[in-house]
């Protein structure tokens, strides 16, 4: 039995006259990377907004296991375990490493909004907060200023920020953007990683990354669905290679 | 700087500052006083501006609500008692400040700057049009509050010095509950949204409810600024609700670097005393201090703190 | 109320939008091109004001003045926009609330120097002068007759500008993304001086306009400023059409507020602010939120 840890049914997103996000139906499921590629303009971003609760659908419904959260902000869906990456890492820079995990952890406790410092929730709180860093590898550095990190670094915090929630769903949002060479490899294997114990949507331009790890491949083009499936039949459908892989060499 | 330096030194002003009554005459020590209370001022509007990243042109009102709420509450020819006034005033101002907070909160950058500046504004007309609190002539208190225990006055206001220690005291109070606050989760959620708006949405944090109880926080501490600065004075008129008021207050906040607790309180000492200086020196002074504020944004975006902290770079801890 | 009196206030309050709303475009517009917030608004509407009582008794002519005033009012804001807005460019609302606050007080204490505190009265032009009958009981004032249609005229230019030429596109655009039209670098120094400046010029211009109406006071700037921003958050920041709705209902809402319920009448416009903000937190006209 699959695990649909979220499933979006004929889900748009118009801007005036511009539909961005046209009946657009995926699914998610646990245990699986599902990676969403296409071209530029084809609505991929505009999917993860919808999914993250960054933007509100105009048509379609978003259901979180059994639960319709289409028309929950995105505050509710990070309490109830959607993490999200952003194209644009979204970090909180003038904090320390350390601090900025912190804060994702306290939000998801048990008084995020609480005026006294309780010392032995700091404990727990602490404790989950370096393991995230640990697994990204960023745990010898803690205490420097998280603005100063390398892009790349930054990439991994944000990522250390979204597991220390432990969410049940994760949205990448082009992770691998400006990192190239041994650093993308090592963020490619680590995302493959991810998918034990949750449902992760992948959204990337690095093909190579994407034959590396997803388990299930969406093509958009023009905000509509053009092919979804396992990677090796999209990768041979006329479609898809006629709209996106058709001047690209696909090994 | 570092925060051991920071704190040994605001522990010696506040030393230095408790000892003042006993050389300093009388208006030195009323000057003092005034400027103590425009330090809660600011120190309470730098939690909205300077850790919640929200400007808002609106604090006078809570200011003056509070004067005003003692001011109507106060009989005519007796003492009001401190123990139902004070927190009346509190209450009213904290009240006003969850309707504007409330209403404000749902827009954003510089709308939330217009609309807190209407609100005020509002409060503000109401108060200079209407007559049941004096209209444009203000309002007098003619006997200071009391504070009655088992019969005997155990706070008398009408001491200059008395009322000095107690407004020191509330300042040193007023330092402590902020720097509690913005050490708490619910401060480092207010700093988040503060860095990161969405990205603090986007962790689960409650954007709107962490600034909405900020500003009533805020708004019920002007409200204590508010309360006593009508009582030093007896007197309270539409002004104190005016933009005029929240500006001033605002410019304390921004010449004391807007990143710490204690940094407000010496802006008001900057700005008053500022204004001290050039009101003797022409009766044009407000060009003058126009012309400094407006050099001072131009040359300083941090304050005056941040030539300190240009000197020594903050720990980031956590 | 009959239809005679309700036909006047309606007038009165259509009159009184329009010159909020001459007003209101200038802010819109300084804040929609060039992102700036500027408190000192409302001092240059009541700076334009004293000069034009200044200029008419010099003159003895209202229209030397309305001429005369307006383009000191732009030179002066030629001259403020090289010396201190540009500045601002970019930099944070709390630098440019503070800014313009400095500099509300530096021309308070210019016009304290230059005109001392007196309440002052302007003759209007002697043809506009008198009144004309609606009924045998009321009349209404030729003059504010005369505003209206002058505004109009003035409503009529500005909205030409924007629909149809090159400079207006740009504040069409910078209205609606005001990032998008800065990083395409559709701005120079020039034009932004220009909008710095005719912002300056219709606020005074409203000044000079409203003098003969009523008294020239000192606090004429404050209340036009708040009045001025209620009416661009209501319309929507950068939208000039936004700003003549807006202006408009304010207007309709403070003179029917006057008659009908005089004691809530100062509170009745910030009443219709929070109910339009409750339904759209970015104004009517102004850029949805995603």
């Amino acid at each position: 039995m699959t695990d649909v840890a979220l499933r979006t049914t004929a889900l748009s997103k118009r801007f005036g006259g511009l539909a961005a996000v046209n009946d657009v139906s995926v699914e998610l499921v646990t245990g699986e990377i599902h990676a969403v590629i296409g071209p530029n303009g084809a609505g991929k971003t505009t999917l993860v907004n919808l999914l993250s609760g960054d933007l509100k659908p105009t048509g379609g419904t978003i259901m979180l296991g059994e639960r319709d959260v289409t028309r929950l902000g995105a505050e509710k869906r990070g309490l109830l375990g959607i993490g999200r990456s952003y194209q644009k890492t979204m970090i909180f820079p003038d904090a320390s490493v350390f601090e900025n995990v912190r804060l994702a952890v306290q939000a998801h406790g048990a008084a995020p909004l609480s005026f006294m410092r309780r010392a032995a929730g700091e404990t727990a709180l602490r404790e989950r907060a370096m393991l995230a860093l640990v697994k990204v590898g960023l745990g010898d550095r803690p205490r420097e200023r998280a603005g100063a990190l390398s892009h790349g670094e930054q990439r991994q915090l944000e990522i250390a920020m979204v597991i220390a929630t432990d969410p049940k769903v994760a949205l990448l949002d082009e992770p691998l953007a400006g990192i190239s060479g041994a650093d993308s490899r090592a963020m490619t294997a680590f995302i493959g990683q991810l998918r034990t114990g949750r449902a992760v949507l992948l959204v990337e331009h690095d093909m190579d990354a994407v034959f590396a790890v997803a388990d299930r491949l969406t093509v958009m083009a023009d905000g509509r669905v053009i092919a979804s499936g396992l990677p090796d039949e999209v990768r041979r459908h006329p479609a898809v290679r006629a709209a996106y892989l058709g001047a690209e060499t696909v090994a | 700087m570092h925060p051991v330096v920071a704190r040994a030194s605001l522990i010696i002003l506040l030393a230095a500052a408790a000892a003042l009554p006993l050389i300093a005459p009388t208006y030195y020590l009323q000057f003092g006083t005034k400027v103590l209370t425009l330090g809660i001022l600011a120190m309470a509007l730098n939690l909205v501006v300077g850790f919640g990243g929200l400007i808002s042109i609106c604090h006078g009102a809570f200011f003056g609500l509070a004067g005003y709420a003692l001011a109507l509450a106060a009989p005519k020819y007796e003492a009001a008692s401190l123990w139902l006034t004070l927190p009346l005033a509190v209450g009213v101002a904290a009240t006003a400040a969850l309707a504007i907070g409330a209403l404000s909160l749902r827009t954003r950058g510089i709308y939330f700057i217009m609309v807190t500046l209407a609100f005020g504004e509002m409060l503000f007309y109401l108060f200079h049009d209407n007559k049941f609190a004096g209209g444009s002539d203000g309002t007098f208190i003619n006997i200071k509050p009391e504070a009655m225990l088992f019969g005997v006055n155990v706070i008398d206001l009408d001491k200059a010095r008395v009322f000095y220690w107690v407004v020191l005291a509330l300042v040193a109070l007023t330092i402590l509950i902020l720097y509690l606050l913005t050490r708490s989760p619910f401060g480092r959620a207010l700093t988040a949204s503060r860095d990161n708006e969405r990205r603090a949405r986007s962790l689960g944090f409650s954007v709107y409810r962490v600034r909405l109880t900020a500003f009533v926080i805020s708004g019920a501490l002007a409200g204590v600024a508010g309360y006593f600065a009508a009582a030093q004075f007896g007197f309270v008129a539409p002004q104190m609700l005016g933009w005029h008021q929240s500006a001033i207050a605002l410019v304390m906040v921004v010449l004391g670097g807007q990143r710490g607790v204690a940094g407000p309180l010496i802006g008001a000492v900057v700005v008053m005393g500022l204004e001290e200086y050039l009101k003797g020196l022409t009766e044009h002074w407000k060009l003058a201090e126009g012309l400094i504020i407006i050099a001072v944004v131009l040359a300083i975006p941090g304050g005056v703190q941040s030539l300190i902290a240009r000197i020594a770079p903050e720990r980031h801890d956590d | 109320m009959d239809l005679a009196t309700f036909a006047v206030q309606l007038l009165n309050g259509v009159q009184y939008g329009l010159v909020l709303f001459l007003v209101a475009s200038g802010l819109t517009l300084v804040f929609g091109i060039l992102g700036v917030i500027n408190l000192a608004h409302g001092a240059f509407y009541m700076l334009g004001a004293y000069v034009a009582y200044w200029l008419t008794l010099k003159t003895g002519s209202f229209f030397a003045a309305i001429i005369g005033g307006v383009a000191i009012a732009f030179v002066a804001g030629l001259l403020l926009e090289s010396l201190f807005i540009k500045r601002l460019y970019g930099r944070d609302h709390l630098a440019q609330v503070l800014l313009s606050y400095g500099l509300i007080l530096v021309l308070d204490e210019v016009r304290q120097i230059l005109f001392g505190k007196d309440v002052h009265s302007v003759a209007a032009p002697e043809f506009l002068r008198g009144s004309f009958r609606l009924t045998d009981n009321l009349s209404y004032q030729n003059y504010r007759l005369a505003i209206c249609l002058f505004c109009l005229a003035v409503a009529a230019v500005v909205f030409f500008v924007i629909a149809k030429t090159r400079v207006g596109m740009i504040v069409r655009a910078a209205a609606e993304n005001r990032d998008m039209t800065r990083a395409l670098g559709i701005r120079s120094d020039r034009v932004n001086r220009l909008v710095f400046a005719t912002g300056i010029a219709l606020a005074a211009l409203g000044g000079i306009v409203v003098a003969p109406l009523s008294t020239v006071y000192p606090g004429m700037g404050d209340q036009m400023l708040i009045l001025s921003f209620v009416v661009v958050v209501l319309g929507g920041i950068g939208s000039v059409a936004g700003a003549a709705i807006g202006a408009l209902l304010i207007g309709l809402a403070d003179t029917f507020g006057q008659v009908l319920i005089p004691s809530a009448a100062s509170i009745s416009i910030y009443v219709v602010m929070a109910a339009v903000l409750l339904w759209r937190p970015n104004g009517i006209l102004g850029a949805r939120d995603l």
